[in-house]
């Protein structure tokens, strides 16, 4: 079996350090410094090229930073080859922008290869129940489990991509822009079903998105990207008292006024 | 390191025994232990979750499929379990477990007729594909300023002007081959001058042009396959038709003409580099000088013999091309369907072209250029 890394509860699940990032002269992140709470969900918002995906794949070990460290449930993974098995891999699920599904297996068998990979003990028949659950548990379809990717629709997709993001009972789970693309109402009742699995099964959510409407429903606090760096972290409140022009345009800009007057008109 | 996950049975009296799960269940631990907890045959009444410390939603399922099996209640359950359990009872409620297998004598006659309209729609396929090429070169002659020139240079380039160096060196081994070979059997009838007949003929009329076109499709028509078919996955070809851009005069159209046309150079090319290749064993294993080995050739293969190769060289060409960009206009769903018709376009190149070499071998016989 393999050894899962534990870590006690009430410590922060993901530390990020003094992060560098550098692709030729281009740096993307210079002392960059997140951490993130124990099962709340966190936005990152930032403008287009500020890193936001490059700080997601820094963090699930895909990019080796240029210098800094980061923690993931209490291990430090700054130096582990993205092949290595380092404890921390069974215990995150990781939902990239376009699914990443893989497009020769089934959705089902999409869920079933985490499973597989992990825990090869538990016998085929009870995977494939259990995949199926998840695959209901995300949203989709019954008939959905024997289709292929490129059968299913953009909102599906995303879907299915969650449903293999939680095939291991995560404790950490990356979410990569998936409103993205989604019309309003799914987009809805995507973030409604963020939040209520991260409320049902306890998750620690870590959200790249630009969608305002779900920053303002979902997140628990918001970190903001920009100059290389996470300039501020806090709820929306605390981040529109910053002043920081940047964040005041993105705030209170018309798009996010907009956003802000029907969250207000949702909650009464 | 995970804690296990054990159960204890207790005899209650009513309703049937208690069943205690203790300890983790969770995906990591859930393995050793699922197949015992469903091969209890006593009938249980209540599943007691009061003693466990950790549950996920393995555990929370196995807990909810056990409870549907035997009817049992699930008590000592707390909060955060509770909403577990009922997220995963909420999904599981009334659906099917396992979908229901068609029988076979249902699935093998389907499967069979699948076989035989794929085949029938493969047919029209290639027709059709056919006809949309000489559409897009009718397009082509009306509209000559929309020729994309640039992409069939770059396709000549790709096709005939990098394949030079490895069709170069195997057309030479297999002069080299032939004439070394040709020259042990003749040797027995003390006729080694004759080799010079047996390369001259053979490679000019025959292997130069055949193995250009193997090698061709292995090299060109796998490359047409793989191109198109990857633009079709990423929509760029349905990109292009919204752009008004035929896909047909842009992409199909450059790589067949490029490769017809690069096909008759390249046979030509490998046919003397072939005939060079023995003249040099002549040399140096035969001692036939090595420019009368070249003065011989020209007294003794007749001047058809160049055209016979030079006739079927563009033909080999177009299906080549034929094949490459039809599979890759195939291509469609996944990844995976690439690699699939990238295969099928090399093998039904070279398959169509051997059984064309055939064709033609008969043909020019009966026209008296044997």
């Amino acid at each position: 079996m393999l050894d899962r890394v534990r870590q006690p509860p009430g410590e922060p699940p993901i530390v990020v350090e003094g992060l560098k990032n550098q692709f030729g002269d281009f740096v993307v992140h210079e002392g960059l410094d997140l951490t993130v709470q124990p099962g709340e969900i966190i936005g990152v918002v930032g403008g287009s090229g500020t890193g936001k995906s490059v700080l997601m794949r820094s963090i699930i070990g895909l990019q080796p930073p240029t210098a800094g460290s980061v923690t993931v449930l209490g291990k430090n993974i700054t130096r582990a080859d993205p092949d290595e098995n380092i404890g921390v891999r069974c215990q995150w699920g990781v939902l990239f922008q376009g699914g990443a599904l893989f497009s020769t297996l089934t959705v089902g068998e999409n869920v079933e290869v985490p499973l597989k990979q992990f825990y090869p003990e538990i016998e085929p028949e009870l995977r494939r129940d259990i995949a199926r659950y998840k695959v209901l548990l995300s949203g989709l379809p019954e008939d959905a489990i024997s289709k292929y990717p490129s059968e299913l629709s953009g909102g599906m997709k995303k879907r299915a991509g969650l449903a293999r993001a939680l095939a291991l009972d995560p404790k950490l789970l990356f979410l990569d822009e998936p409103t993205a693309g989604l019309d309003p109402i799914g987009a809805a009742k995507f973030d409604r079903l963020t939040k209520e699995l991260q409320q049902t099964l306890g998750l620690t959510v870590f959200l790249i998105t630009h969608d305002l409407d779900t920053l303002y429903e979902i997140c628990d606090r918001v970190a903001v990207l920009a100059d290389k760096r996470v300039i501020a972290v806090g709820t929306i409140d605390e981040l529109v008292e910053t002043k920081h022009p940047w964040i005041d345009e993105y705030f209170n800009g018309p798009r996010g006024r907009a956003a802000l007057g029907s969250h207000k008109r949702a909650n009464g | 390191m995970d804690g296990t996950a054990d159960f204890a049975l207790e005899e209650d009296g009513e309703g049937g025994a208690r069943l205690s799960l203790s300890g983790s269940y969770l995906v990591s631990t859930i393995g050793p232990i699922d197949q015992d907890l469903f091969a209890i045959r006593e009938q249980i009444g209540a599943i007691d979750l009061s003693q466990i410390e950790e549950i996920d939603t393995v555990g929370a399922y196995i807990t909810c499929r056990l409870a549907a099996e035997h009817n049992a209640d699930i008590v000592g359950a707390n909060p955060s379990v509770q909403r577990i359990l009922d997220a995963i009872d909420r999904t599981a409620a009334g659906a099917e477990m396992t979908p229901a297998r068609v029988p076979v004598w249902e699935r093998v006659p389907y499967a069979l007729a699948e076989k035989v309209f794929a085949a029938k729609s493969g047919i029209f396929g290639v027709v059709g594909f056919f006809g949309q090429i000489l559409l897009g070169f009718g397009a082509l002659i009306r509209h000559p300023s929309t020729f994309p020139m640039k992409a069939l240079v770059r396709q000549m380039e790709l096709v005939g002007v990098s394949a030079l160096p490895i069709i170069g060196l195997m057309s030479f081994l297999i002069g080299v081959v032939i004439a070394q070979q040709g020259a042990v059997q003749l040797e027995q009838f003390g006729a080694e001058a004759l080799t010079v007949n047996l390369v001259g003929r053979i490679t000019l009329r025959e292997l130069g042009v055949l193995m250009t076109a193997i090698m061709v499709a292995g090299r060109s028509g796998s490359a047409f396959a793989a191109q198109i078919g990857t633009m079709k996955l990423t929509e760029e070809v349905d990109a292009m038709r919204t752009i008004g851009i035929s896909p047909i005069e842009v992409l199909v159209i450059p790589r067949i003409l490029a490769c017809t046309f690069m096909m008759v150079l390249l046979g030509f090319y490998a046919s003397i580099v072939a005939i060079v290749g023995g003249a040099v064993v002549g040399q140096v294993a035969l001692g036939i000088p090595f420019f009368t080995f070249l003065e011989r050739i020209q007294e003794v293969v007749p001047s058809y013999d160049l055209w016979v190769g030079m006739i079927k060289a563009p033909v080999f060409g177009l299906i080549v091309a034929l094949a490459g960009c039809y599979h890759g206009m195939q291509v469609k769903g996944n990844s995976e369907e690439v690699g699939r018709r990238t295969t099928m376009a090399v093998v039904s190149a070279i398959f169509a072209v051997i059984v064309l070499d055939a064709f033609f071998a008969v043909f020019f016989s009966e026209v008296g250029w044997g």
